[in-house]
């Protein structure tokens, strides 16, 4: 191929202005995955400088791990229960605040807030607040004659407690995206489904909003799925994978095994697991957003 | 078809008052621009008709019966907005279809998913189907209704637009800039269809533009709004010829009217040094609008002479020349007056050259026809004046 010395010159500065960005990819994710990877295939521990290559054994083991499967279902269980409720109830009050004309900012503030606090130190006023004897919750119940919960105590009820939580996090972080695709909608499309007649309240929705808030549904659908999964910090805050491992979820299973039994080749297998099922959510928001581009 | 009548319509947005006591009556099938600049308030019009605002006080009323309460759903009103407002996750069939859908199909069936199953829905479903292809088979789009509005030109969109309005089959079709979106060769062409659509559907068209030449070649009548204000209401030959005020005089007509400044002595109009055979009551300075074509250079060879006989004569300083081919655009100013501009067009008799003695001339004698004079007072007012003395005067 002929090239003139300017599009060499070009190429050059071309790749240069790439390097620093990809640099830092390949020694913040790259590498590091390699090397995990690496570890994987190992049964390399914390406490011993000894280790061996044991090709998939790791993984053998993991799928045939109770704990393993026991972290899966807890983890999809509780997915189950928050993205319901972190799509739904961010949607709903979004378009709820997007009517409001006087106090939308107040609101807006307001239902933001849990975003800008730490969630861990957060999460000790949860537990004051759920605590089964002196907490506020149960005593607001007590009082309606509903008898209290016993909200970390009980293995069936410590998942929806930790939904709870993580839902009052993320709701306001939702809703900002949602009032921002909300706003993004020409008005004239509302007008002119008022005069073909679907101005219903629910033939709005159906016919304009919805339709339209489609990349902003997918982006909420898919980053709100990855935060399920990544159910971390209140657990090993509040319940450290109990009673009797009803909140073992998975992040903490890998938490766990790597920095408390010091098995970092089997914690690595985990985490690649991990790293698959969120690269699948990643790979669906990619797929269906760019289906939605003319927008 | 319907008669709409506008009743004292007023309008603030906040503490600005955007329509002063609007009052107009279109008869049926009548075509309607509303002409203005922005701002003027026009578009609010068009969206209280619709029902898109509501008016702080007056009335709407389609054939005798006020809708000023009523839903826009239920005017029987079509509109087509001006950057079309099509569901951009619709197929072309689909944004067509919408309007159908919404007025026959009841609640339950309307939910997604529910057409194709509930009973009402399955219906309903064939006709309105048979009804989108008639109406995009007329306006030429039948190829495109599986399109998304995304893979159209605009062109075709603003057809999409016409055809989800006219598929309803409404009494009265509102226009808000439709072709302000368009190149200037659609722009033609699209109105002169817009005009074959009126006359073929007989409808009432209510008509919104900024572009004074649409307003003029399309409409029936030409209402011209200034600042919330109807200025005038006229077909629009009488607005060009007979406006009622300078605003209008000045709003209509390319390239606009010439203002001259006039002094009332004795009865007569003077204009420069030049006393013109014209009376106009009362004393004190008069605007004098001439248009510009009605402006001759009898001196001037190749040039068509745009008045017969003779007129006051005046001495012109000419800027400059812009030759349109056919025509051309003489740029200057009265020798009295500097600072008040002159543009003159005139049409080319025969050849299709431009005259080198007009290229080359500094100062021009023009002539004027008295008749074709309008005369204004200091408040833009129109003066009627008479003329004197002249050939051919009535």
């Amino acid at each position: 191929m002929a090239t003139s010395p300017l599009q060499r010159a070009q190429t050059r500065l071309a790749y240069m202005l790439v390097l620093p960005a990809s640099l830092l990819i390949l020694v913040i994710y790259i590498i590091p995955i390699i090397l995990v990877f690496a570890a994987s295939l190992t049964d390399y521990t914390l406490v011993s400088d000894h280790y061996e290559f044991v090709g998939l054994e790791n993984y053998r083991t993991m799928f045939a791990d109770e704990g393993f499967a026991n972290a899966l279902r807890n983890t999809f269980f509780y997915a189950v229960l928050f993205l319901p409720g972190a799509f739904v109830i961010s949607l709903v009050l979004a378009i709820a605040i997007q009517e409001q004309k006087q106090f939308r900012s107040v609101l807006e503030v307001l239902y933001f807030l849990p975003v800008t606090s730490t969630l861990s130190a957060m999460a000790l006023v949860w537990a004051a607040l759920m605590d089964s004897g002196q907490g506020v919750i149960n005593a607001t119940l007590e009082t309606f004659g509903i008898p209290g919960v016993n909200w970390f105590g009980n293995g069936n009820v410590v998942l929806y407690s930790l939904a709870i939580i993580s839902l009052w996090s993320v709701i306001g972080f939702n809703m900002v995206l949602f009032l921002a695709g909300l706003t993004a909608i020409p008005q004239n499309l509302y007008e002119a489904a008022a005069m073909d007649g679907a101005d219903h309240p629910v033939d709005k929705f159906f016919r304009v909003t919805w339709p339209m808030l489609g990349p902003t549904a997918m982006f909420v659908a898919v980053t709100s799925s990855i935060t399920a999964f990544k159910l971390f910090d209140t657990v090993a805050i509040l319940t450290q994978g109990g009673p009797d491992h009803a909140s073992e979820v998975f992040l903490y299973l890998a938490f766990l095994e790597a920095f408390e039994y010091f098995n970092m080749g089997y914690a690595s297998a985990l985490s690649l697991f991990f790293l698959g099922i969120i690269f699948v959510f990643a790979l669906v928001q990619a797929l269906f957003t760019d289906r939605n581009v003319q927008y | 078809m319907a008669q709409l009548e506008l009743k004292n319509i007023k309008k603030s947005f906040g503490e600005t008052p955007v329509l002063h006591d609007i009052s107009l009556d279109v008869a049926h099938g009548e075509f309607v621009s509303l002409v203005g600049q922005s701002g003027c308030g026009k578009s609010t019009l068009l969206r209280i008709i619709a029902g898109l605002e509501t008016p702080d006080s007056g009335d709407i009323l389609i054939d005798g019966a006020s809708v000023t309460n009523s839903a826009p759903k239920d005017r029987n009103i079509a509109m087509v907005f001006q950057d079309y407002a099509l569901y951009p996750h619709m197929s072309v069939g689909e944004n067509m279809a919408m309007p159908l859908m919404m007025a026959r199909l009841p609640l339950h069936a309307r939910l997604p998913g529910m057409r194709s199953i509930t009973p009402a829905g399955r219906r309903a479903q064939p006709e309105i189907r048979a009804e989108v292809a008639k109406v995009a088979a007329q306006l030429h789009i039948d190829h495109l209704l599986d399109r998304r509005p995304a893979q159209l030109s605009g062109g075709q969109r603003q057809r999409v637009a016409l055809g989800r309005a006219l598929v309803r089959n409404p009494q009265v079709f509102l226009m808000d800039e439709p072709l302000s979106n368009l190149d200037a060769k659609l722009r033609v062409q699209v109105r002169a269809e817009i005009t074959e659509l009126h006359a073929s559907s007989g409808l009432t068209f209510v008509y919104v533009t900024h572009d004074q030449v649409e307003a003029m070649t399309m409409s029936d009548r030409v209402a011209l709004m200034q600042s919330g204000h109807l200025l005038q209401v006229g077909a629009p030959n009488t607005l060009y010829s007979d406006p009622a005020i300078l605003d209008v005089a000045r709003f209509i007509g390319s390239p606009e009217i010439n203002i001259a400044a006039g002094e009332r002595v004795a009865g007569r109009v003077r204009l420069g040094d030049v006393t013109l055979p014209i009376t106009v009551d009362g004393q004190g300075p008069v605007q004098i609008g001439i248009r510009p074509e009605t402006i001759s250079l009898p001196g001037v060879a190749g040039l068509a002479t745009a008045h017969p006989g003779q007129g006051p004569s005046l001495p012109l300083n000419k800027r400059m020349v812009e030759d349109l081919g056919p025509e051309v655009l003489i740029h200057g100013h009265f020798a009295h007056a500097p600072d008040a501009p002159v543009r003159i067009r005139a049409q080319k008799s025969d050849s299709y050259g431009t005259d080198d003695a007009l290229m080359r001339a500094e100062s021009l004698t023009v002539t004027l026809n008295p008749q074709q004079l309008l005369f204004f007072d200091a408040h833009g007012q129109r003066l009627t004046a008479k003329a004197l003395e002249t050939v051919g005067a009535t």
